[in-house]
């Protein structure tokens, strides 16, 4: 190995790398994009996908130079990718309902009121035929 | 163990999360409504687990990813509690 530097440590120094660019990037989208439903994209998908760079070089670090095989990082990304998208739904539908209540100001104003056959709500009780109502209809 | 070019990545790691979580308090306290907060406190949370898997690369210890776990799993509830109060009034009906 030309210095010393055998090709494990590089990739996992690449994938290292990546995660911690991925994961600013997501930040930086944080902090920069306009609106909350802008905002969202940023940390469910940027950040996310970082994380599971960093722990894919975590998997290869432990297994390729130190020889232990360890699984609780590919658990945590599998719990984090099945989470961050319920997070970031619950996230745009509590936006959705301060909007709704008018406690802040969105890009195009407030948005309509409900049908009363709508399928989704934020706020009242499920209705009879959708799913969630455990009623008898 | 560790060689030079692994330990500057490792670096470069710590600094970008770091920076990152930096970012997400700025959106914390700045963030005009509370949805824009709960997201800055998830993405807060998930930025310290990268910190908890670099700080387990770096000491070489596979120790820490239990607490990775652990703080996974209790960042996804408290966001979705704290979403189910605001939408519902309520977080167990």
């Amino acid at each position: 190995m030309s210095g010393g530097v055998s090709l494990p440590e590089i990739l996992v120094s690449a994938l290292i790398v990546l995660g911690g660019s991925f994961a600013l990037i997501g930040s930086w989208g944080l902090v920069r994009l306009p609106s909350l439903m802008e905002r969202l994209h940023g940390p469910t998908k940027a950040t996310t996908l970082g994380l599971g760079g960093m722990l894919v070089g975590s998997v290869a670090f432990f297994q390729l130079v130190k020889g232990e095989w360890t699984t609780h990082e590919l658990l945590v990304s599998l719990f984090l990718f099945v989470t961050a998208p319920i997070a970031a739904n619950m996230i745009a539908k509590v936006h959705l309902h301060q909007l709704r209540l008018g406690k802040q100001p969105g890009p195009a104003g407030q948005p309509a009121a409900p049908r009363d056959d709508s399928e989704w709500a934020t706020y009242e009780s499920p209705k009879a035929g959708t799913p969630g109502c455990f009623e008898d209809e | 163990m560790i060689g030079p070019v692994l330990v500057y990545a490792l670096g470069f790691g710590f600094a970008a999360l770091g920076i990152a979580l930096a970012m997400n308090l700025w959106r914390l306290f700045k963030g005009p409504g509370v949805a824009d907060r709960i997201l800055a406190l998830d993405t807060m949370v998930i930025n310290a687990i990268g910190i908890i898997v670099l700080a387990g690369i770096a000491n070489g210890q596979a120790t820490a990813f239990e607490a990775a776990m652990l703080l996974a799993m209790v960042g996804f509830v408290g966001t979705v509690a704290y979403c189910k109060f605001l939408l519902r009034g309520d977080i167990i009906e």
